[in-house]
């Protein structure tokens, strides 16, 4: 893995993707060193703020030195993300913690997760597992849940794996969550990896734990340096840390991907 | 052009320090920056047996800064000299280690513990940290507990001695004044300012310990105001921080009595920021014709 830096990445193509929903294209050598489930701090160019917004590595295209970036507005940082046209520049801080453990889905029957916002890690991370990659699964299906039936990235999916949806109000797919989804499209599977809101992650972690599989889990936090110095996002874990010696591990780190056993969520 | 400092016998290549607390023991910011470079490493809070802080979230953005409660964590002082330090063995700059404590003997324990470590070459008592309920602040906002806590620390520490004062006190210059008669050997300021931030979308407060400490540019004017009144309050080196984002910036905390600085929050805007500080301060001294940094020291009057 190459060293961590702050560097400067040209903007490709800038999309919107559903409301709110924005679908980013960046020129940078950090595409070369990029892991699916890996984050890039984005640093907003207004003197009122300090910190990077950490956001995930939706898709890598080595070809074109690329990373995607798909994000959700959520404050006035990413608003001003989404005002950003081809060739402008950002800066960018990358790349961040560990990605998704691949090699655990060698040869396995894989369900990855996403859930809103958690889904885009899940693009090439199912682009990998189904050849694109180092490591090939068995077979690759996406669970995606949404609130509506704006099913953003679904096409994307679909290309690399087979595509099951959930949707809040029914509009697409089995109404209700993504565990519901599993459950009533009897999709079976060896071991999960998914990004999502908390609730959806502890219900991972517990269907895991009934289906006597691995899951992989990738958590958010507020960050501050996004390199392990400042203690700011950390996660209780069930033993000591290797690290902190606590209770602690950092998410920016020593994750944003843990094993869900491993994590106390 | 000299850039040496001197503080207590020891001689430091540059004036520029790391904030306690935002550059670990300088491990994750080596990928961005030559420790060589750095006039010292300022390590994270370090107390006796490792302390698990406080819930998250633990930080939040600001406008101008931010806001943090780690509630120092740390993994204690074995793990800390054997793997910390040991790191830091491998650089040739000065070494602060910072210490804190929720009791008295909490310090000294730590304290005593790092008088035989060779690499540290001071120490800095963290008397004011706002986001622990024990010890830290509680020793830095009454005088006479400062006074009694420095003196305790003076008997027992083998390497020099810096107080590291809260801004969250009437004046900052009794709270200098009670550091150096104790037998201080400099004092370190600011701190961070205790701060609130409410989410008004959740109806919650953004950070779990209600409270936080405010760093970042923001704070700056305070913080060199406060680095004016110390400085002049007392005959030991002061060390200034409080939102240092570049040359200048540590320029105008030397002009207001400081000997030398420390970086904080920037390093999480900019990892390289520490470095470009350096580079600051030199490119000035050349615009200005500044033979000696020292010169400058509390230049403004």
């Amino acid at each position: 893995m190459g060293k961590k830096k702050k560097t400067e990445a040209k903007v490709l193509s800038q999309a919107i993707l559903a409301e709110g929903i924005y679908d980013l294209w960046l020129e940078t050598d950090l595409a070369m060193d990029a892991h699916p489930g890996q984050f890039v701090g984005v640093y907003p160019t207004n003197k009122s703020t300090l910190l990077p917004r950490p956001i995930s590595i939706c898709e890598v295209d080595r070809d074109r030195s690329a990373i995607r970036l798909v994000y959700r507005v959520v404050g006035s940082g990413t608003a001003e993300f989404a005002l950003y046209q081809p060739g402008d520049y950002m800066m960018i801080l990358g790349v961040l913690g560990n990605g998704f453990p691949l090699t655990e889905a060698a040869g396995k029957k894989v369900v990855v997760m996403g859930g809103g916002i958690g889904g885009p890690p899940l693009l090439q991370t199912a682009k990998e597992l189904s050849g694109k990659g180092d490591v090939t699964a068995a077979s690759v299906t996406a669970v995606m849940g949404y609130r509506n039936q704006e099913t953003f990235l679904a096409d994307d999916f679909r290309k690399y794996s087979e595509l099951v949806i959930a949707t809040e109000d029914g509009s697409v797919g089995t109404k209700g969550n993504v565990i519901d989804a599993m459950r009533q499209q009897n999709v079976e599977c060896d071991v999960i990896m998914a990004c999502g809101p908390m609730p959806m992650l502890r219900a991972i972690k517990a269907y895991a734990q009934e289906k006597g599989i691995k899951a992989y889990i990738s958590l958010e936090e507020r960050m501050a340096c996004g390199v392990g110095a400042c203690l700011g996002c950390v996660c209780k874990t069930k033993e000591v840390d290797h690290h902190s010696y606590v209770h602690n591990t950092r998410i920016c780190t020593d994750g944003p991907v843990f094993d869900a056993e491993e994590v106390e969520i | 052009m000299n850039t040496q400092v001197e503080i207590a016998g020891v001689k430091f290549k540059n004036p520029v320090m790391t904030g306690s607390g935002t550059f670990g023991s300088g491990m994750e910011y080596s990928d961005f920056v030559d420790l060589n470079k750095l006039g010292a490493v300022v390590t994270k809070g370090v107390a006796n047996v490792p302390w698990p802080g406080n819930p998250v979230p633990r930080v939040t953005e600001v406008y101008g800064g931010m806001l943090n409660a780690i509630g120092l964590q740390n993994p204690g002082i074995d793990v800390f000299v054997e793997r910390d330090l040991e790191f830091l063995k491998k650089y040739d700059t000065k070494v602060i280690v910072n210490v804190c404590g929720k009791s008295v003997e909490d310090y000294l324990e730590v304290v005593e513990r790092l008088g035989n470590e060779s690499r540290v070459d001071m120490l800095e008592i963290n008397v004011s940290c706002p986001n622990v309920k024990e010890g830290a602040i509680a020793f830095g906002q009454n005088k006479d507990a400062l006074f009694d806590i420095t003196t305790r620390i003076k008997k027992v520490a083998k390497q020099p001695v810096i107080m590291k004062l809260s801004p969250n006190v009437t004046s900052i210059a009794e709270m200098a004044k009670a550091a150096e008669a104790a037998g201080a050997d400099a004092i370190s300021l600011i701190n961070t300012i205790t701060g609130m931030k409410i989410d008004i979308h959740k109806r919650k407060f953004a950070l779990a310990n209600k409270t936080g400490g405010m760093s970042g540019p923001a704070i700056k004017p305070v913080a060199v105001r406060m680095v004016y009144e110390a400085s002049h309050a007392v005959k030991i080196p002061v060390i200034g921080m409080g939102g240092i984002a570049n040359g200048d910036d540590a320029i105008e905390f030397i002009m207001a009595g400081a000997t030398a600085v420390a970086v904080g929050a920037m390093n999480f805007h900019d990892p390289y920021t520490t470095e470009k500080v350096v580079e600051g301060i030199e490119s000035y001294m050349k615009r200005y014709n500044v033979e000696d940094i020292n010169e400058l020291r509390g230049i403004v009057e």
